[in-house]
């Protein structure tokens, strides 16, 4: 379908990019459709499931509600932009050796939110991580093993 | 009985092969694959819910530029797929069944373009009585929904009338003696919610023609070759003419396993001769695709004044839903669980399957067992009240012991159950559990459940090659939806073979090329394809020794597997790698070496000595894991609301092949389990559903699911099982809302007979219980 678009630049994974959007676009289609960022995940498309939660200027954010038109000027990191290829971040690799994770559809917004929780309180205990966590939806793990790799990741194992 | 692991790649708990993948967004789903020139398609869903079709009008949807075509059911071949019962087509033709059927396909340049022409679509229909109920579908006069019935293939000695699509029994001993033999009778009704899968990912297909018109599908799916059966069925294909394949799977719990749109897309890129891609939205996803059965259950329990157990008597109804899907397997399995884990000489069940107008029921973990369990492990706390015994004593008392056959007369070789109890007994400290304190406001209750479940059924097949450079390619068509089979499945030949897991690939299960594995379900992967990766392992040795015994001049008898891919003489330092014989293989003597192992699972459920069965499905099941959970909760004396504070699990899976990922599906269950007993309900107003969104469907979230979780792993090796493994996907979801509800009715003094036990029923059975007190 053919609609009026406004071009807006955003700064993606550190690389500058200027987009032609619709005004009704959401940040989600335009990472997964024209960017081809498909980390993030359309669970739910409502702002509920987290499984499109990217950050936004350093906040974890839900992609599928955010307009991608409002975007101009900000920078906007994805899972695939967390660590350099080949590397994990602290988070994704205790995740991995504490094998938190199942399906992987919730996984790149658990990433996300936990990645940001640990910026913000690098020592959190078990209900902080908890409450981060709490607005994005898992069905498999049942949390427990997700909330052990952050406090995990915090503690560098020590825990 | 122990199992020997001399290399220890089981038994450790390995990384999951996929989890970088996955943790760093490179993983592909069905949603994120595309390819090129690729069309988009939308499905149009009823708004009636039993109506027959009297034309369509299509001129306002195909005038929408960018629409390459639009299928309805008269697009549709005229065959029929459905795992027990074929009723189903691909899509409606001439009926719909129920609200929000799909009944048209839009196909456009764009998935925006093809949403907005199927809002164009016009069906005329002439609407038919809605059958919203088991005991509407069961009147005299009531409507029938499927007029050809009686004449639909079946693949089980079904019995089946009007709207009733199967009626089975199942018993042992004498039921009346039974009864009259038991000093105290507890009876009760009892029922059960439907609730959502909700695998986070929805469901999706992408299919692709090719110039012979052979066609290529990937698809969100629990299994390739069912995909490719019901697709073949449904749409007159031959078999040879799909090739199945999947990405990764967010998530399936049964949703997956059998089909959804998969023939949709496979109609469309035959009719446009271009790729065509669906994925459904979370509301199409809720309404369209299946859903766990609503049972309601009769149940009746006689005990001796000792606790002795004498007589179980159940009779369940089951809502099917428009379409047969799973549904009859469901019935029967509930049947075959409805004894539980114990011994009581006389038994007797039945149950009936009908019809109804709303969404199909289909397979969902624990098929059909948590519900059953959800009456029979209330009612032994009944009678253990009764009698003044403590809830877990009589249930010992009780216990089906090593040696004893399932109900039906079924060989239960493992049982691990007694040691379950025991874990659970110690690590919740059972006998401290009345004097734990509760926080102000809140009352404590601790409940526990029992709990069985099989891991089987089918047909399974896997193939190991020894590649050129001697490392190993393993195949086995085992679809991985995330709980970690892949990972468990390289384990098993890595042990067998002794070489690192890292010097093993596994291919992606494919149609093609892949040995036929029935799926990923009933429990069974690591058991069944686990047994055909260990026989396909044996026969790599086999040949491996062969050629090393000719390369080194020494009997076959001689030779040992050693670690890291040799083959040496015992006693002696003389050894070649599997290199050294690959090559030899490849290039010089005897062919590349390929090991091949295929199997059945062929141990009958029923003996027919012991028991009378009828209309029952699955003559050879599986065998048997076990289960004993522990739950503390708390209740708002306010507000009604329960949550669950601790769980202690002792479970028995045979050998846990790695146990972070066992431990990871009894947390994962338990939450699923949770969320089924305390909060998720589907809803209906009137024909439609009311609350498909994630907003209005209320599924736990880490605030509601306990973090002390404590799992206790019990050996108990299987037999034939693989390293002696067996299940472990759905056992862990079982007994969940039994011991909840146990734990509640200890809090509060009364007990709830029906799911979900939701704030407002536990406060109203709390004050009923307190004002009378």
């Amino acid at each position: 379908m053919t609609t009026k678009t406004q071009d807006v630049t955003v700064t993606v994974n550190g690389a500058a990019r200027t987009l032609a959007c619709a005004g009704t676009t959401t940040l989600l289609t335009v990472l997964r459709d024209d960017l081809l960022l498909t980390g993030a995940k359309r669970g739910c498309n409502q702002g509920v499931c987290g499984a499109c939660t990217v950050l936004i200027d350093g906040r974890p954010m839900r992609s599928c509600l955010t307009l991608a038109a409002n975007l101009d000027g900000a920078e906007v990191t994805t899972v695939e932009g967390l660590a350099p290829r080949g590397e994990l971040t602290r988070v994704q690799e205790s995740l991995l050796k504490q094998n938190a994770v199942q399906c992987g559809f919730c996984t790149s917004g658990m990433v996300m939110v936990a990645h940001d929780l640990l910026q913000r309180s690098p020592d959190p205990d078990v209900e902080e991580v908890r409450d981060a966590l709490s607005g994005n939806l898992c069905r498999c793990s049942g949390y427990r093993a997700l909330v052990d790799a952050v406090i995990d990741a915090a503690t560098g194992g020590a825990a | 009985m122990s199992v020997e692991i001399p290399f220890g790649a089981v038994g450790a708990n390995v990384a999951k092969l996929e989890s970088a993948e996955k943790l760093t967004g490179a993983a592909q789903y069905i949603a994120d694959l595309s390819r090129p020139n690729m069309l988009h398609a939308a499905i149009v869903q009823s708004d009636v819910a039993h109506a027959r079709i009297l034309g369509y009008d299509l001129t306002a949807a195909l005038a929408v530029p960018g629409v390459s075509a639009i299928l309805t059911g008269a697009d549709f071949p005229d065959g029929r797929m459905g795992a027990f019962i074929k009723d189903e087509h691909a899509i409606a033709k001439d009926k719909i069944r129920y609200f929000g059927e799909p009944v048209a396909v839009v196909a456009a340049e764009d998935e925006e373009t093809a949403r907005a022409a199927a809002k164009l679509v016009v069906v005329d229909y002439e609407e038919l009585p809605a059958i919203l109920s088991p005991e509407a579908g069961l009147a005299p006069d009531a409507a029938i929904i499927h007029e050809e019935l009686e004449s639909y293939l079946k693949v089980f000695p079904a019995i089946c009338d009007g709207n009733m699509a199967s009626y089975t029994e199942l018993s042992e001993g004498d039921i009346e003696a039974g009864f009259a033999e038991a000093d105290v009778i507890v009876e009760g009704e009892f029922e059960t919610a439907p609730q959502a899968h909700l695998a986070i990912e929805p469901v999706g297909a992408l299919a692709e023609i090719d110039s012979q018109g052979r066609i290529t599908l990937w698809s969100a799916n629990q299994s390739v070759f069912r995909v490719q059966a019901n697709v073949c069925e449904s749409l007159n294909l031959p078999m040879s003419k799909l090739r199945c394949l999947t990405p990764r799977i967010g998530g399936g719990f049964g949703n997956k396993m059998e089909p959804h749109i998969q023939p949709l897309v496979v109609r469309l890129t035959q009719v446009t001769g271009r790729p065509v891609k669906l994925i459904l939205n979370r509301e199409e996803d809720f309404e369209c695709v299946r859903a766990r059965h609503p049972f309601k259950i009769r149940c009746r329990t006689g005990a001796k004044k000792d606790g002795t157990l004498v007589a179980r008597e159940m009779d369940v109804l089951l809502d099917c839903g428009a379409f047969g899907d799973d549904s009859p397997g469901v019935l029967g399995y509930s049947l075959l669980m409805s004894r539980g884990p114990y011994r009581i000489p006389n038994v007797k069940c039945h149950g009936k399957l009908v019809y109804t107008n709303k969404i199909r029921f289909g397979a969902y973990r624990g098929f059909g067992n948590p519900q059953v369990s959800f009456a029979a492990e209330q009612q032994l706390d009944e009678i253990a009240a009764k009698l003044g015994m403590d809830p877990l004593d009589l249930r010992e008392k009780n216990l089906l012991q090593p040696g004893d056959a399932w109900f039906g007369g079924g060989k239960v070789a493992s049982n691990g159950l007694a040691d379950c109890i025991a874990a659970a007994r110690k690590a919740s400290d059972w006998d401290s559990r009345t004097a734990r304190p509760a926080p102000k406001g809140k009352r404590r209750g601790t409940g526990v459940a029992l709990g069985a479940h099989i891991s089987g059924l089918l047909g399974t097949g896997a193939i190991v090659r020894v590649l050129e450079d001697g490392s190993i390619a393993l195949n086995t068509g085992a679809v991985d939806i995330g709980q970690g089979s892949d990972t468990v499945l390289v384990q098993m030949c890595a042990e067998a073979l002794k070489v690192p897991v890292e010097k093993i690939s596994l291919a992606s299960p494919d149609t093609d090329g892949s040995p036929y594995n029935w799926g990923t379900t009933a429990s069974r992967v690591t058991y069944t394809t686990g047994r055909a990766v260990v026989g396909a392992s044996k026969e790599v040795e086999k040949q491996l020794k062969d050629h090393a015994a000719q390369m080194l001049e020494c009997a076959v008898g001689d030779l040992e597997l050693r670690p890291g891919g040799m083959v040496g003489v015992t006693g002696s330092d003389k050894e070649v790698s599997f290199h050294q014989i690959s090559l030899r293989a490849h290039w010089g003597a005897g062919g590349p070496i390929v090991g091949h192992h295929t199997l059945v699972f062929d141990q009958p459920t029923v003996d027919p000595k012991r028991a009378i069965a009828k209309g029952l499905p699955f003559p050879q099941i599986g065998v048997y894991s076990f289960i004993c959970t522990v739950v503390d909760t708390l209740t708002d004396e306010v507000s009604g609301k329960t949550e669950v504070d601790e769980v202690w699990t002792g479970v028995d899976v045979g050998k846990a092949i790695n146990p972070s990922l066992v431990i990871g599906q009894m947390d994962g269950g338990f939450v699923q389990g949770m969320g089924f007993a305390l909060c998720e309900e589907m809803v209906w107003d009137g024909p439609k559903l009311a609350n498909p969104t994630l907003l209005d469907y209320k599924v736990p979230t880490t605030l509601d699911a306990p973090y002390r979780m404590h799992t206790t792993i019990v050996d108990a090796p299987e037999p034939d099982g693989p390293f002696g493994a067996k299940g472990a996907g759905e056992i862990g979801l079982v007994p969940v809302p039994a011991a909840i509800a146990n734990a509640i009715a200890s809090a509060i003094g009364n007990r709830l007979h029906s799911l979900p036990m939701k704030p407002e029923k536990v406060f109203r059975a709390m004050t009923e219980h307190d004002d009378a007190a």
